[in-house]
């Protein structure tokens, strides 16, 4: 049982631990007293809604390496598909719990379908011309649901949903964000995953690999396009009204703040992000209103530019590497790095080593264990 | 007949406008293979400056300085933001360069407020032909957008600046080899596109005098839609590209009953030529080598 209990891999699901109890709190003080303002349940709601996408969105952009700019495209077909199936259902099913499971399920396949219809072309191209498709997707669809007819799905001025209960509604949409969690960590941790890894660090050497990249992409943009569809549900549910206009380019760039802003690649630094913008956000809207509106898109920018610069400027590397979180939280507790845990995270994404690198990387890798000292064989690298 | 000669006419100018822009992202495309997103903006920041200006009222004063504004900007940006990525992922590079775009957005509403501003930069007034009213502010869009096209040809084919933008865009490392300043390079590509962002803004105003901070969003959008649709990289490319997407735009907005679908439509003509050509009409299909 000790044994056990030593060899938990805390780390690995400390974020599960984290949200869980949080969710238990909140629920056990919203259920009991209902002391929760309706403004803070709207926030609650809201956070789950960023966590979900954000951690969506890192899998596309942080772990199989390609842009996707029409993130809120997939949200938008499942809030509209989501609200209208439970606009129908409201009828003979109320707008009870059996409602919202239905419409998330509905919401989530039809946003999944358009994820392999997007994933098509995925294939075929790379990088910025993905990153267009995808922004030119999400334009499409923010412009087909503008021009619905009132009766269909409310045209531009929107789309009425039923009204879920507020007290309850918070509690489902953090028990989606662990099984958004659930799914996409577990993808990510599983042989799968470091599959969609491998097409992010090298396109070709994944494939000589024997890495099925078809089915690995479609794989990656179907499960991303599946949970912003389910957010997308929740956002109806939780804003009683759908309209197209808000699904636009900029809340897709808000959402790829979120990933850029807590790692890439990092799903817990996504999560918090999320939480950290949406919390800030709802804050800085009732301080910053009028014309102060725009400095906080100002201070995204500037954020966002810095960061990236920061981060992947080839120049600061040396200073990267000893000044860091990990290396001041190291400091702090005193522990030394686990040395079985450190990798070569600084691969290079679209970099193929030359021949003389490789030989350099294997000689290393493959140097005999009873190599004589005063014989080095630098150079001769991989031959015995 | 009338609607015809208008249509192919706005359709051109249109075109002409998207063209222009389309050949900075071509041309920065070409050379340092990243997708300049903040582009569109430029041309806002065009159309702001020559708002400005045109408090002297003179509207030569004003497009000279936008001219100049604009490629000050656009090495800038180049120098700050895109400089210290060489070399890193092409992820982070267009990130970066989303970043600069919604900078630029926020910047202009915050310094000249949300509200749309008018200017009216010079009436050309209209002319009739074959009995039909055109606007003169269209064919001179027309015009100078074939002149400029005409010049920057003859500039890549025949100056040796031309020629060197040529071999850097054909192959980085070499083209140092050769004596050819890279960097600098860079640099002079970005200031020719953005003189020509600042031109295309000059076009927007003319066509309706009116701007506010989003003005470049949208057509930057769509005029690199018209540039991949060319085939990126190739400047005729781009004023093909421009030009079909100007026609399409033109015609379906006169169609009543797809007109609210204009910009679907335009979209999915890009996401089905991607599909079906990768590589654009005129594009040179690169194999990726390991």
């Amino acid at each position: 049982m000790m044994n056990k209990l030593k060899n938990f891999r805390w780390n690995h699901y400390i974020n599960y631990i984290v949200i869980g109890i949080l969710t238990a709190v909140f629920s056990v003080i919203s259920l009991t007293g209902g002391h929760l303002s309706s403004s803070m349940l709207f926030l609650l709601e809201k956070i789950a809604i960023s966590v979900i996408l954000a951690v969506s969105l890192s899998l596309v952009v942080g772990f199989l390496g390609e842009l996707s700019l029409g993130h809120a495209g997939f949200m938008c077909v499942g809030a509209y598909l989501g609200g209208k199936v439970s606009a129908l259902l409201a009828d003979s099913l109320g707008d009870g719990v059996l409602n919202l499971i239905i419409s998330l399920v509905v919401g989530g396949c039809i946003a999944a379908v358009c994820g392999v219809i997007i994933g098509i072309p995925a294939l075929r191209l790379r990088g910025d011309y993905l990153a267009i498709v995808t922004l030119a997707f999400g334009e499409i669809v923010k412009s087909l649901f503008q021009n619905t007819s009132d009766e269909s799905f409310g045209g531009a001025l929107g789309l009425e949903t039923p009204r879920f209960d507020k007290q309850y509604l918070f509690i489902w949409a953090f028990l989606l964000v662990l099984l958004t969690l659930a799914v996409i960590q577990n993808l990510i941790r599983s042989s799968h995953g470091r599959a969609i890894t491998a097409i992010r660090d090298n396109e070709i050497a994944a494939r000589a690999s024997g890495i099925n990249v078809t089915k690995y992409k479609l794989l990656a943009f179907t499960v991303s396009a599946f949970f912003a569809g389910i957010a997308g549900v929740l956002y109806s549910f939780s804003n009683y009204t759908v309209q197209s206009a808000k699904f636009g380019y900029n809340y897709s760039i808000e959402i790829l703040v979120m990933v850029v802003l807590g790692g890439m690649g990092s799903i817990n630094g996504s999560i918090i992000a999320a939480a950290l913008i949406t919390f800030l956000n709802t804050k800085l809207a009732t301080i910053l209103t009028g014309d102060l509106a725009v400095l906080q898109n100002f201070f995204y920018a500037l954020i966002l530019i810095v960061i990236v610069v920061y981060n992947n400027a080839p120049a600061l590397k040396n200073f990267r590497d000893r000044y860091n979180i990990q290396v001041l939280l190291h400091k702090i507790s005193g522990l030394r790095k686990d040395p079985s845990r450190i990798t070569d995270d600084r691969a290079k994404w679209d970099v193929v080593p030359t021949k003389i690198e490789m030989n350099e990387i294997l000689s290393i890798d493959m140097k005999p264990q009873n190599t004589r000292a005063d014989k080095p064989d630098k150079g001769n690298g991989g031959k015995r | 007949m009338e609607l015809i000669l208008s249509t192919l006419i706005n359709g051109l100018s249109l075109g002409g406008i998207y063209a222009m822009i389309a050949l900075g992202y071509t041309m920065v495309y070409g050379i340092a293979k990243m997708l300049n997103f903040a582009h569109g903006d430029i041309i806002m920041v065009g159309g702001y400056t020559i708002y400005v200006f045109m408090a002297f009222g003179n509207p030569v004063l004003a497009v000279a300085m936008a001219v100049f504004f604009c490629v000050l900007l656009g090495i800038t940006v180049e120098k700050v933001a895109y400089k210290p990525l060489r070399g890193a992922s092409p992820l982070a590079v267009l990130i970066t360069a989303i970043g600069v775009s919604y900078l630029l957005q926020s910047l202009a509403q915050i310094v000249f407020g949300s509200a749309n501003k008018m200017v009216m930069v010079y009436d050309f007034g209209s002319v009739s032909f074959l009995g039909v009213t055109l606007q003169m502010s269209a064919i001179v869009t027309l015009a100078v957008t074939v002149a400029v096209m005409a010049a920057l040809t003859l500039f890549v084919k025949y100056t040796r600046l031309g020629r060197a933008m040529v071999a850097v865009s054909e192959d980085k490392g070499a083209a140092q080899l050769m004596g050819i300043n890279v960097n600098g390079i860079i640099t002079i590509t970005f200031a020719i596109g953005s003189a020509l962002a600042a031109l295309a803004g000059l076009f927007y105003l003319l066509k309706a005098p009116s701007i506010s901070s989003t003005l470049g969003a949208m057509p930057g959008i769509k005029a690199f839609t018209a540039a991949v649709i060319g085939g990126i990289g190739s400047i005729p490319g781009a004023m093909l590209g421009g030009i079909l997407l100007g026609m399409v735009e033109c015609i379906s907005y006169k169609i009543t009953a797809i007109a609210p679908y204009t910009d679907a439509i335009e979209f999915s003509i890009l996401i089905i030529i991607l599909l079906v050509r990768p590589t654009g009409f005129l594009g040179k299909k690169r194999r990726e080598k390991v």
